[in-house]
């Protein structure tokens, strides 16, 4: 059973997730390094599937590469560059190496990448995707062709908790929980209200639905903007940009921003874990994930 | 003759109010009568992750998100409550073989209702 099944389905473990660095030149070697970086910290990683779209080494074969080297793979599926039949096939292909978590979204939109001209497929949704995955690991294709034994799959999902329409977001983590997804990443949030809002709403309406928000770790208001500006469905309050860039040293303004956030999460229901993304490439993952009560694995 | 037919009709009629696009699955009832078809990612489910924070469209800036529009419309439009309650279902992947088809059809001979023999809607139900 995959460490991140066992431990959200049959503990009350916090659990810590991260982002694989995309793979582009490095190879193996810098596949090594990257395992190497986090796997003393972080209870499975997420293998991206083109993120911003951007092509890179694919989704199935960076999880593949992280499990061979000892990483628990979170294998993310998006809809913008694949059909039905590719998903689904994605899917038994990960299933042959033994990957059991897939994490399956929508996917930013071609225009969001550095080859726009694109097109863009959107064949199925993620909330059909999940579905299709149930019925996979229950023993079916969707075409209704018996895959014999069905796939082991813990199946996750993605959700903005913080982006219009509000009151909707609740009961959408709702659909796609009573599609088949058993745990939810959550978009990286600014807004406290909203997320406390959000996991509230959600533990009343799926309490077995576990929650993981996402936290950015920035150095600079610059990178705020950034967000802010760049990353359509990331709202950041004005104020907390200005605290940032207002303060004596923006570094250690932003990194107590973040604790505060996550300390705020953590606390909130539902929540079972955290999701940490990593803008600053410095040791403070480490730091951070420390300061909120992790010790490395042995 | 009626199958040549109707599908012009349906697109002269749903085109200039809806910008149908003729997907001959028209789910229009249960979306605040807004069609998901115009979403650039043409989601039938929901809106996508990106939605800003004014209420427009990740890809076309300037455009309200279609699933923004249609929660509002759900909420406030004298629609029947059957209609509003199924806002939230899971709608199966769309059927491309029935893009071009007139959908006042596939509702008549329940066409639009076949899915994927693996399709197990989440109640147990196909
Ligand atoms: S923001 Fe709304 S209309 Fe635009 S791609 Fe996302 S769901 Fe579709």
């Amino acid at each position: 059973m995959s460490v991140l099944r066992e431990k959200l389905e049959n503990t009350n473990d916090v659990v810590f997730t991260a982002e694989f660095p995309s793979v582009d030149g490095a190879g193996m070697a810098g596949v090594e390094k990257n395992v190497a970086r986090l796997a003393p910290w972080f209870d499975a990683v997420n293998a991206t599937d083109n993120p911003a779209a951007h092509a890179h080494a694919s989704n199935t074969t960076t999880a593949i590469a992280m499990k061979m080297h000892g990483l628990e793979p979170i294998m993310q599926i998006v809809c913008r560059d694949k059909n039905r039949l590719a998903i689904q096939s994605d899917m038994m292909g990960a299933s042959l190496h033994g990957i059991t978590n897939i994490s399956l979204l929508t996917g930013d939109d071609v225009t969001a990448g550095d080859e726009p001209e694109s097109r863009r497929v959107f064949d199925i949704d993620s909330a059909q995707a999940i579905n299709i995955a149930r019925g996979m690991a229950g023993g079916t294709y969707l075409s209704g062709r018996a895959i014999k034994p069905a796939p082991d799959f813990y199946i996750g999902a993605v959700e903005n908790a913080a982006a219009p329409p509000f009151n909707y977001r609740i009961q959408r983590a709702l659909k796609k929980h009573r599609a088949g997804a058993k745990f939810l990443q959550l978009q990286i949030c600014y807004h406290p209200d909203r997320l406390e809002a959000f996991c509230k709403g959600v533990a009343e309406v799926a309490p077995d639905l576990k929650l993981i928000p996402t936290f950015l770790l920035v150095k600079s208001a610059k990178s705020l903007d950034y967000v802010h500006n760049k990353i359509p469905g990331i709202d950041v309050p004005a104020a907390t940009i200005a605290r940032v860039r207002n303060a004596n040293n923006q570094r250690d303004e932003a990194y107590k921003l973040t604790l505060e956030l996550a300390r705020h999460a953590l606390s909130l229901p539902g929540v079972r874990g955290l999701h940490v993304t990593d803008f600053r490439h410095d040791d403070s993952l480490v730091e951070f994930i420390s300061d909120l009560g992790r010790r490395p694995r042995n | 003759m009626l199958k040549k037919l109707l599908p012009v009709i349906e697109h002269a009629l749903k085109k200039p109010i809806w910008d149908c696009r003729m997907c001959g699955q028209c789910v229009l009832h249960s979306t605040g009568m807004t069609c998901p078809m115009t979403c650039p990612k043409t989601l039938r489910n929901g809106p996508c992750g990106g939605v800003r924070e004014d209420g427009n469209c990740e890809v076309k800036p300037e455009m309200p998100c279609i699933w923004v529009k249609a929660y509002d419309r759900t909420i406030s439009l004298p629609l029947p409550k059957v209609w509003k309650e199924h806002y939230n279902e899971l709608r199966p992947p769309v059927d491309m073989q029935l893009q071009g088809t007139s959908s006042w059809i596939n509702l008549v001979t329940k066409r639009d209702q076949q899915t994927p023999v693996g399709w197990a809607a989440p109640d147990g139900k196909h």
